[in-house]
């Protein structure tokens, strides 16, 4: 009965519960055996509510029972990235820093995932303040690959990934700002949504690059990911910068979610097949074939600006993180050094002690490219590649209706294999940070596997608020393939 | 030495704190003395995750002042993030306006002591969010409490235009009129609500060259007299300073002053100015603000004739005199009071007289303004006119105006309640003044003597009828009969 359970998607366990045929309270039970099983190998999590969500389970399943009616997330498991502020546990960001820090309130998200009934299990592991793409960066747990525990589960939504991968939750909650949603799903074999900027709430997730950061969802197929940006999409007062419904007209992203995408038009960059893994090409060329089977046309287009995305994003990123950060000082809130003679002490002190080597390489690099005098070659330099990436994307977009490419040049590398070299680091996010400067929506879905048995992800680029369509591409790929039905043995 | 030996130069950084409902980007309403980080959120506590979002009312506030201020009004501006790490700043940095302030390039007319205007260039205004406050208590530690955070604050900048100490006071009391006549900032120094800092220097003429001396800043000045005061001691200083050590202004050897109320003189804070880098880039958590055409009319219809037009108006048309011109217009409410009874048809002096002489008072002792005491401006006009024709006396429209804060009928029916009417019938002062001339013999000779005895002897006349008559004879009729009787 468990195990039937876990394999359901949020959508038919949604329905399941509204039914009455599956009780709300087994489906977090059965979730909670798994973690208690396998979560001390994964690390998926760094807190977890199950008491909590036993008695939420209760109440829906309650409401069930008396005939109320229940939300679209009624009883549905589901993690959340421990970047987002909830009443309830600890908000970490997995930095010693926040170690012991609770929020007075709810991120918007949190609000709308129980506004939907949801069934909030936990928080998960992620790179300290979602500086990274291996997880590895986490100033408090050490994350593995389901796939395979000697690799990483990438970054730096790893712990989200890994939980859905390993069925330990029916979807999860992530971030994005350079690839950290679609990485890690990439790495982990899952679906990750990042949508368009401005699409989703950033009230309450904490920042790190604000003009690059989105929240989007981590689940095992694309129903579930329109499931998940139905209940979180839409403009909050809160956010100046979430686009109101005037300019970004919110659709049902569950209804026609099935239908197939009519005169589909790809395009693909061949430019950026160099520098992939020849297994990943493999599998990107025959996740073509699949298209043109189902009548797309495939194009190939030029990205002239594509190749310094990376450049000019651990400029515009670090230098807005090093602003984001600089309340962490030790005098509100956080850790506190010890060790300070005056005040200056507890500013310096108290960072020195609790920010994570990846953070402070980060901070410093920001704090340079605003600094007088080099503001201009350098953050008003990104601004400006920025503004000719955004321009090159819409150019493509006159011709396509969606790009496709790797969604990381490798599979799940081993752990301790990059952390000596940031650089070499840092590419492993060379085809996901385009769509961040643009802040167009991108997702990743599992493609095939290499010969080690470690998925690899697919990349779909589409414009600004054109999710529905782009969740519709991303379906037909679905339909055709089990990728997304393959489960690690844990 | 003499002053004329050199020139003052200031320009001066004034901050306002706005009256608006809430704070510059949250919720919270404004605070003061309240219960410390009781009006806290959030956002203004910059806690993890926490966004801003603007409040407009403190932008319109900020264009209406700029347009007041003869600003061009940005087109399109942002909002930019100042770092620099102090505890009372919960973010680390706060949110003002780098490179594209709200208005630039204005100018305030102030008043000169000689009736004459200056016009002092303005360079820019623009809106930022105030820090909290760092409490420092008893032992080795600091509180800091956070209401203030948030809140919104006018930074208005002038050009160095200012050569004096007089005309660095008379600016602020201006401001202080403009902002409160737009009703945009109650202005209230004892709250803090204005907060100075001159930036002053010398152009010192000396075997026909000059020398400059070095800009010394004065930080958070908060009263007129602190700023009048510490520019000139300021002015002084440098004097002494550059006949002791001829030390001129170069780039980087800037001071930063603070002002010791106490012994009144300015104290040295910082030696060189720090080469401090506040990292300015624009917020991205905020969208940029664009004032478009249709917002700005809106914003416009809330201008009102501001108080030195207004100043000026009253003693070009209603012949008022230069102060009682600058007392009517300290206060809106009271300036507009003054000009609707007057506009009836009152005489000006007498309605300033009763508003400035009698009403001020009374209003300070219940506590509000002279507009609120309830006294419509057609009664007052009443109460001015029956005062000017003679029906009573100065001192009896002082005691018919306190009755008529509680009587709703006419001052004529006050003063005829409160036997207040002077007697103006002919016939009857006649009689009286016979009485009066029969009764005094020697002083009618000494009136009709002329010389020196004269004057003195028709005052006692004047006094005796006026006794007779309880006071109620009307002094200038008296004084018409007496006149005509002794051909005086
Ligand atoms: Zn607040």
């Amino acid at each position: 009965m468990s195990q039937e359970i876990l394999n359901l998607t949020c959508k038919q366990l949604r329905d399941s519960i509204a039914k009455g045929d599956v009780k709300s309270s087994d489906a977090v039970s059965a979730v909670f055996e798994r973690i208690e099983k396998y979560d001390t190998r994964i690390g998926a999590f760094l807190s977890t509510f199950k008491t909590e969500a036993l008695t939420q389970a209760g109440k829906v399943d309650e409401k069930i029972a008396k005939g109320q009616s229940v939300g679209a997330l009624a009883g549905v498991p589901i993690a959340v990235k421990d970047n987002m502020c909830t009443t309830f546990g600890p908000t970490s960001c997995a930095s010693k820093i926040l170690e012991n820090f609770h929020s007075p309130y709810n991120a918007t998200v949190i609000e709308k995932l129980l506004a939907a009934d949801a069934v909030i299990i936990g928080k998960t592991n992620l790179d300290e303040f979602a500086m990274g793409s291996s997880t590895e960066n986490s100033g408090l747990k050490k994350t593995v690959n389901p796939w395979d525990k000697d690799r990483v589960p990438g970054g730096s939504s790893g712990g989200s990934a890994a939980a859905v991968a390993a069925q330990m939750c029916f979807a999860a909650m992530g971030s994005d700002t350079g690839g950290s949603i679609r990485q890690p799903a990439s790495f982990c074999g899952v679906a990750g949504l990042k949508p368009t900027y401005g699409r989703v709430s950033r009230y309450g997730l904490v920042a790190y690059g604000s003009s690059l950061d989105q929240i989007g969802p981590l689940t095992k197929n694309i129903e579930d990911c329109a499931l998940m940006l139905n209940v979180i999409a839409g403009h909050d007062e809160k956010d100046s910068t979430s686009v109101d419904e005037t300019t970004a007209f919110l659709c049902d992203f569950l209804s026609g979610a099935n239908k197939e995408v009519k005169d589909l038009k790809i395009a693909v960059v061949p430019q950026l097949f160099e520098g992939a893994d020849e297994q990943v090409i493999q599998s990107i060329k025959d996740a073509i074939e699949v298209y043109k089977k189902l009548g797309a046309q495939i194009i190939e287009i030029q990205m002239p600006h594509f190749e310094y995305a990376i450049a000019a994003y651990y400029l515009i990123a670090t230098a807005e993180a090093s602003s984001n950060l600089a309340r962490y000082d030790g005098v509100h809130y956080g850790h506190r050094t010890k060790n300070a003679g005056d005040y200056i002490e507890v500013y310096t002190k108290s960072r020195a002690e609790a920010f994570g080597t990846e953070v402070k390489r980060r901070i410093m690099l920001g704090t340079y490219a605003l600094s007088s005098g080099y503001y201009d070659a350098y953050y008003l330099k990104a601004l400006k590649v920025r503004n000719l990436i955004r321009g090159d994307f819409t150019a493509a977009f006159e011709k396509t209706d969606c790009i496709i490419m790797p969604t990381s040049p490798t599979t799940a590398f081993k752990i301790g294999e990059k952390t000596a070299d940031p650089l070499q680091m840092y590419l492993a996010d060379v085809y996901t940070i385009a769509a961040n400067l643009a802040g167009i929506p991108a997702i990743s879905i599992p493609c095939g596997f290499d010969k080690n048995n470690l998925p690899i992800g697919l990349q779909i680029i589409a414009p600004a608020f054109g999710e529905k369509k782009l969740l519709q591409i991303a379906r037909m790929f679905e339909s055709q393939t089990d990728f997304h039905k393959k489960n690690p043995q844990l | 030495m003499t002053d004329s030996d050199y020139k003052i130069i200031v320009g001066l950084e004034i901050h306002v704190q706005l009256a608006t409902r809430t704070k510059m980007f949250c919720g919270c309403e404004l605070a003061f003395a309240e219960d410390p980080n009781s009006r806290v959120c959030p956002t203004c506590l910059g806690l993890p995750g926490a966004l801003p979002v603007m409040n407009a009312q403190a932008v319109e506030f900020a264009i209406l002042t700029a347009t007041a201020l003869n600003c061009k009004i940005a087109e399109f501006t942002k909002w930019d993030r100042k770092s620099y790490y102090y505890p009372d700043l919960p973010k680390n940095y706060q949110i003002s306006q780098y490179d594209l302030p709200i208005g630039s390039n204005g100018f305030i007319e102030i008043p000169l002591s000689d009736g004459q205007t200056k016009k002092i260039r303005i360079l820019r205004v623009h809106l930022e969010e105030d820090a909290g406050k760092n409490v420092h208590t008893s032992g080795n530690f600091s509180q800091v409490d956070l209401n203030r955070a948030g809140t919104p604050l006018l930074e208005i900048v002038t050009e160095p235009d200012m050569n004096s100490a007089e005309e660095v006071r008379a600016l602020a009391i201006e401001l202080q009129r403009i902002v409160r006549f737009l009703g945009v900032s109650q202005a209230d120094m004892q709250k803090g609500h204005m907060r100075f800092e001159p930036n002053v220097n010398l152009h010192i003429e000396r075997g026909g060259s000059t020398s400059k001396t070095p800009i010394t800043e004065v930080k958070n000045l908060n009263s007129f007299k602190a700023l009048e005061k510490s520019v000139a001691f300021e002015a002084v200083r440098q004097f002494d300073e550059f006949l002791d050590t001829g030390i001129c202004l170069q780039s980087g050897n800037k001071k930063t002053f603070g002002w010791d109320d106490v012994k009144e003189v300015t104290v040295l804070q910082r030696e060189k100015e720090e080469a401090h880098d506040y990292r300015y880039f624009p917020d991205p958590d905020l969208v940029p603000v664009v004032v478009n055409e249709e917002w700005l009319e809106r914003i416009k219809t809330k201008l009102c004739e501001l108080p030195l037009k207004m100043q000026s108006r009253f003693i070009s048309e209603y012949g008022l005199s230069d102060y009682d011109a600058g007392v009517l217009t300290t206060d809106k409410e009271m300036a507009k009071y003054f000009d609707d009874t007057v506009k009836t048809g009152a005489d000006a002096k007498r309605v300033c007289n009763l508003i400035t002489q009698t009403g001020i008072k009374i209003a300070n002792e219940k506590g509000c303004g002279v507009a609120q005491l309830g006294i419509e401006p057609t009664r007052l006009a009443a109460l001015a006119k029956i005062t000017d024709d003679g029906k009573i006396s100065a001192t009896a429209a002082v005691t018919v105006f306190e009755k008529m804060l509680e009587s709703k009928d006419s001052p004529d029916k006050i003063a005829q309640q409160l036997d207040l009417l002077q007697r103006s019938d002919e016939g009857e002062l006649e009689k009286i003044v016979d009485e009066v001339i029969t009764a005094n013999a020697q002083a009618v000779e000494d009136v009709k003597s002329g010389g020196k005895k004269s004057k003195k002897a028709h005052g006692f006349l004047m006094g005796q009828v006026m006794q007779k008559s309880k006071g109620k004879a009307n002094p200038q009729i008296v004084a018409k009969i007496l006149g005509s009787k002794l051909g005086s």
